[in-house]
Parts: C-alpha cells; sequence; structure tokens
C-alpha cells in the first residue's frame, strides 16, 4: 500500500514508463490502483521510429504487472520521506 | 481499477499483449484481472520488410495475464497513418 500511496502523490506529474518488452513511454500520471496499475494521458513514445505501434495512442492504460521502471522527476519525490516511510513499513506488524 | 477502465468501454483500443501482438477492436467488456472483451478486432502485424498487415479476428477474449498495455485510439491520427510505409521490428515479448 506504502507504494499505491506514493504514486498516488505523483498524479499529474510527468513520468516515463519502461515495460518489460522494453518499450519507454512518456505520460502525465492520471492515475495507478492497489497493483500498481498505471494509466497515462499525453502518451509519448521514447523511440517512436523504433516503436511506431502505437503512433495513434493518446492515453494508456499499463499493466502494473508489466511495468520494469516508473522514472520519477527527481524534484517531486522526497527520498528522505520516502526513506523513514519504508522504514516503518518493515517494523509495522502487516495486516495480513 | 475498474473505475479505470470505464472510460474506454465501447471505445476503438490498441492492446499490446505479453508476447509482443499490437490488436486493435472496440473495448466491449473487462474485469478485475484485466480480462477483457474485444469486439470487431484485428491485428497490426508489424515487419521490418513489408508494410503493416491486417489479420481481422472478430470477437475476442485476452486474458489478463497477456495484456501488456491498453490503448485509446485517437481516430483522426490512425486514420492518417500510412501503413504500407511503416517498417518496423515485432515488439519484443515482455520478459518477467
Amino acid at each position: 500500500m506504502l507504494f499505491y500511496s506514493f504514486f498516488k502523490s505523483l498524479v499529474g506529474k510527468e513520468v516515463v514508463i519502461e515495460l518489460k518488452n522494453d518499450l519507454s513511454i512518456a505520460g502525465i500520471l492520471q492515475s495507478v490502483d492497489q497493483y500498481l496499475n498505471v494509466k497515462l494521458t499525453d502518451v509519448q513514445v521514447l523511440d517512436p521510429e523504433k516503436y511506431p505501434h502505437i503512433q495513434s495512442v493518446t492515453s494508456a492504460f499499463v499493466r502494473g504487472s508489466v511495468i520494469r521502471y516508473i522514472q520519477l522527476p527527481p524534484d517531486d519525490v522526497d527520498t528522505q520521506l520516502l526513506q523513514e516511510a519504508t522504514r516503518k513499513e518493515i517494523t509495522q506488524p502487516r495486516k495480513e | 481499477m475498474a473505475q479505470v477502465l470505464d472510460a474506454y468501454v465501447n471505445k476503438s483500443v490498441n492492446v499490446v499483449t505479453a508476447d509482443g501482438r499490437i490488436i486493435i477492436g472496440t473495448l466491449r467488456g473487462f474485469d478485475q484481472a484485466i480480462n477483457i472483451i474485444l469486439d470487431d478486432s484485428h491485428e497490426r502485424v508489424f515487419s521490418s520488410t513489408d508494410g503493416v498487415e491486417q489479420v481481422l479476428l472478430g470477437l475476442y477474449i485476452i486474458r489478463g495475464d497477456n495484456v501488456a498495455l491498453i490503448g485509446e485510439i485517437d481516430e483522426e491520427v490512425d486514420k492518417n497513418i500510412d501503413f504500407s510505409r511503416i517498417r518496423a521490428d515485432a515488439l519484443p515479448l515482455a520478459k518477467t
């Protein structure tokens, strides 16, 4: 749930998603869910010459399971806060 | 998550599958696992030597496991693409 909350705080920011099939897509984070499925608007493929396959796509839903990386704008990420939050996650009893 | 794909129902979508295929169709339904129903679907086969080939499929159910990305197609942009000129390799597989 921690990273779900983290990504919710990044809605509206521009991110780049690298998929496991090597496709990299830039876009504005519109929404995220508990599976870290991501919805982007203003979608642009980073290498459109190599990957013309989704030229006419402007908004996309990306399945969480297929995401390798999500590149974030450094100014929008408070790494200190994130470190503390992740540390707390480990020490807290997990709700299973 | 159900809320996320609602916006695409009855719209023309471009589905990228985990095995690297591109399937275009009208999204009729989906579920939590992202199993989807695509109506009037066709596959766009890209080749580095010949132009794009379209293979008619009809009514399809795609299992969620195999879905990588679902993109909303901008019909105007799509109409203006000259597929006979596009040369590209097939998308790689989504390697887990």
